[in-house]
């Protein structure tokens, strides 16, 4: 019984920077309605960044999500004003073309810059751990769900209270209308595209002090943000968070219960049940 | 008559040209013919219906499998057992289509839930010890081509040909025949299509079975062309990506965007293997990414309907 409920708390834990993720992939389509294939890889490059600055200058990770998020922000801006913002117009199919290429670039240059083995930031809080009652917490996933939920709380509040998020939200609920009151809508699909990079970019830094991470990485979790928004339901802020939880607590179930190479495939079959049951995601609104 | 002769020169290049080119180009070929025929079968639902599918990779491995487990297993004849695991196919995209389409799943959902069901397929092909597991499957040559095998390359040059062939006279059918018209309403208008009194769900789920039956029977080919399959090749999502890009990049939903989008990755793809492999890893991989990158920004429209357009405005009065 301990088990599981040891499973939950850690996958729980786990599913606060999977939340971050997925609102980062969540405020890019939501606003551009472009579908980031390249979102884990941008992930991988948070993770080799605080790594590298880890290695070097023995910056902690914790510490170092300000360059990493600065640096990734850049790179989603730059994506977004140097390549989608010029095929605007052409077919939605060929955005995902372009968004493929740009995740095959970077993976790849990542696997030349940093070869394909498995790296780990070896802190020396890793493998602390301390008891609340029968379960055990380990510090730096507790740590990193704290730091998450915080960033999702600023995201919150700046998409909420300042100018800048209004304008990109309005953008993202009626483009034509924000184009009529005068928004620049070119510039805040960068600045969009970039805030979305951002949350990604951070989140890698925050699982380094508990995940080894290759370029490979990047695509599953990719396909694990993709999963979360739909669980939770597209365009909802709300539901990209609770569905990072949810999805973190099914793997880590999912891998007591089935065998750890299976853990996956819970969240899959959750999938299909919302799809089949509530398609517009547990707190979405219609599409 | 310019069309029937040209036309018909085609063809007899393609007869001859396997005789006359060095063992990898008849590999490069190959290989070009059966993408631009799985890219064909992708162009029924991706291209024509407008129902992108990311998991197009599911329908193929069941293709190979189901083809390669009835011959070791039961000594059935690939060539009997490709329609088995085309029937399969088929019945798994009629479970993922009711699923998506019951509700209307349309765009990035439907993307997603297609690329979900292949990941699926994949966790579960890496648990069966039926089909080997991790390792893989091996299948035993045995030169005999009642069992799909075959010595040398000519013969998979010429099937995979008429492959290419029967996929494209297929889509050509579809193309002019009502069910072809209504699935391009469907693309371009679901909801219009719809009030007009057009069965979407009905057809939609027509062309999407089509399309993962054809997409299987390649599956069958790949497995008596390569003799082994593992699902983190055959059942990966890059996979499912290869068998999408190339119908995009000649252009969705056109009868000769597989074909040119396929001729055109094979090049750029032997291209950065032949200068770039050499170096470091990822970088043959990475040229690729960003040639892709470059093609989709110089032809944003696919390289079809580009070509098409510019041929147009060369011969003023003559519509294609």
């Amino acid at each position: 019984m301990s088990l599981y409920v040891q499973a939950i708390v850690n996958g729980f834990l786990v599913g606060g920077v999977y939340s971050l993720m997925a609102l980062g992939l969540s405020l890019i389509f939501g606003v551009m309605r472009v579908i980031n294939f390249a979102h884990g890889d941008m992930m991988v490059w948070g993770m080799y960044l605080s790594y590298w600055l880890f290695v070097t200058a023995g910056v902690d990770p914790y510490l170092s999500i300000l360059v990493t998020g600065s640096a990734v922000f850049l790179l989603g801006a730059a994506v977004q004003k140097g390549l989608v913002n010029r095929i605007l117009d052409a077919p939605h199919e060929m955005q995902i073309l372009l968004m493929l290429g740009v995740a095959l670039v970077l993976e790849n240059v990542a696997l030349m810059v940093w070869g394909p083995d498995p790296r780990r930031v070896s802190t020396t809080y890793a493998l602390s751990t301390f008891w609340l009652g029968p379960i055990v917490f380990d510090l730096p996933k507790v740590a990193t769900f704290g730091l998450a939920l915080a960033l999702a709380l600023g995201l919150y509040l700046f998409l909420k209270k300042t100018d800048l998020g209004r304008m990109i939200r309005a953008a993202s609920d009626n483009q034509i209308g924000a184009l009529l009151v005068g928004t620049d809508i070119l510039k805040v699909f960068t600045l969009a595209f970039g805030i979305g990079a951002a949350c990604v970019g951070a989140a890698g830094s925050l699982m380094t002090p508990f995940l080894p991470f290759s370029p490979s990485t990047g695509l599953f979790f990719t396909v694990t943000s993709f999963n979360i928004v739909i669980i939770g339901g597209m365009g909802s802020f709300l539901g990209a968070f609770v569905g990072g939880l949810l999805v973190g607590m099914s793997e880590s179930l999912g891998a007591v219960i089935l065998v750890p190479s299976l853990k996956e495939i819970v969240s899959f079959v959750l999938l299909v049940l919302i799809l089949l049951f509530r398609p517009q995601g547990l707190l979405g609104s219609g599409r | 008559m310019l069309r029937l002769g040209l036309l018909a020169a085609a063809g007899a290049v393609l007869v001859f040209l396997p005789f006359w080119v060095p063992s990898t180009w008849q590999n490069l070929l190959i290989t070009t013919f059966y993408y631009a025929y799985l890219g064909q079968a992708w162009n029924i639902l991706g291209g024509y219906a407008g129902q992108l599918s990311l998991g197009h990779a599911a329908f193929f491995a069941i293709g190979a499998y189901t083809s390669a487990v009835l011959a070791s297993q039961y000594a059935i004849s690939p060539w009997l057992g490709m329609f088995a695991g085309a029937a399969l196919a088929a019945l798994l995209s009629l479970g993922i289509g009711y699923l998506g389409f019951r509700f209307g799943l349309r765009g990035f959902y439907f993307i997603l839930l297609t690329l979900a069901a292949a990941e699926i397929c994949r966790l579960i092909a890496l648990h069966l010890p039926l089909l080997g597991g991790y390792t893989g499957l091996f299948i035993n040559f045995t030169p005999n081509p009642w069992q799909f095998q075959f010595q040398g390359k000519i013969p998979y040059y010429f099937i995979a040909l008429g492959f290419l062939a029967a996929g494209s006279g297929i889509v050509w059918l579809l193309q002019r025949s009502k069910l072809g018209a209504y699935l391009v309403a469907i693309r371009e208008d679901e909801d219009a299509s719809e009030a007009l009194g057009v069965d979407t769900f009905r057809y939609k789920m027509i062309a999407y079975a089509l399309s993962a039956a054809l997409t299987a029977l390649g599956g069958t080919f790949y497995a008596y062309y390569q003799y082994y399959l593992q699902p983190n090749t055959v059942l990966h999502i890059n996979h499912s990506v290869d068998i999408m890009i190339r119908p995009i990049v000649g252009g969705a939903g056109t009868i000769l965007g597989p074909v040119l989008g396929s001729f055109l990755l094979e090049l750029l793809g032997e291209f950065s293997r032949t200068y770039f492999a050499g170096g470091m890893a990822g970088l043959s991989v990475a040229i690729y990414g960003v040639l892709l990158v470059i093609v989709v920004l110089f032809l944003p429209r696919g390289v079809y309907p580009t070509l098409a357009h510019l041929m147009r405005r060369r011969r003023p009065g003559r519509a294609t």
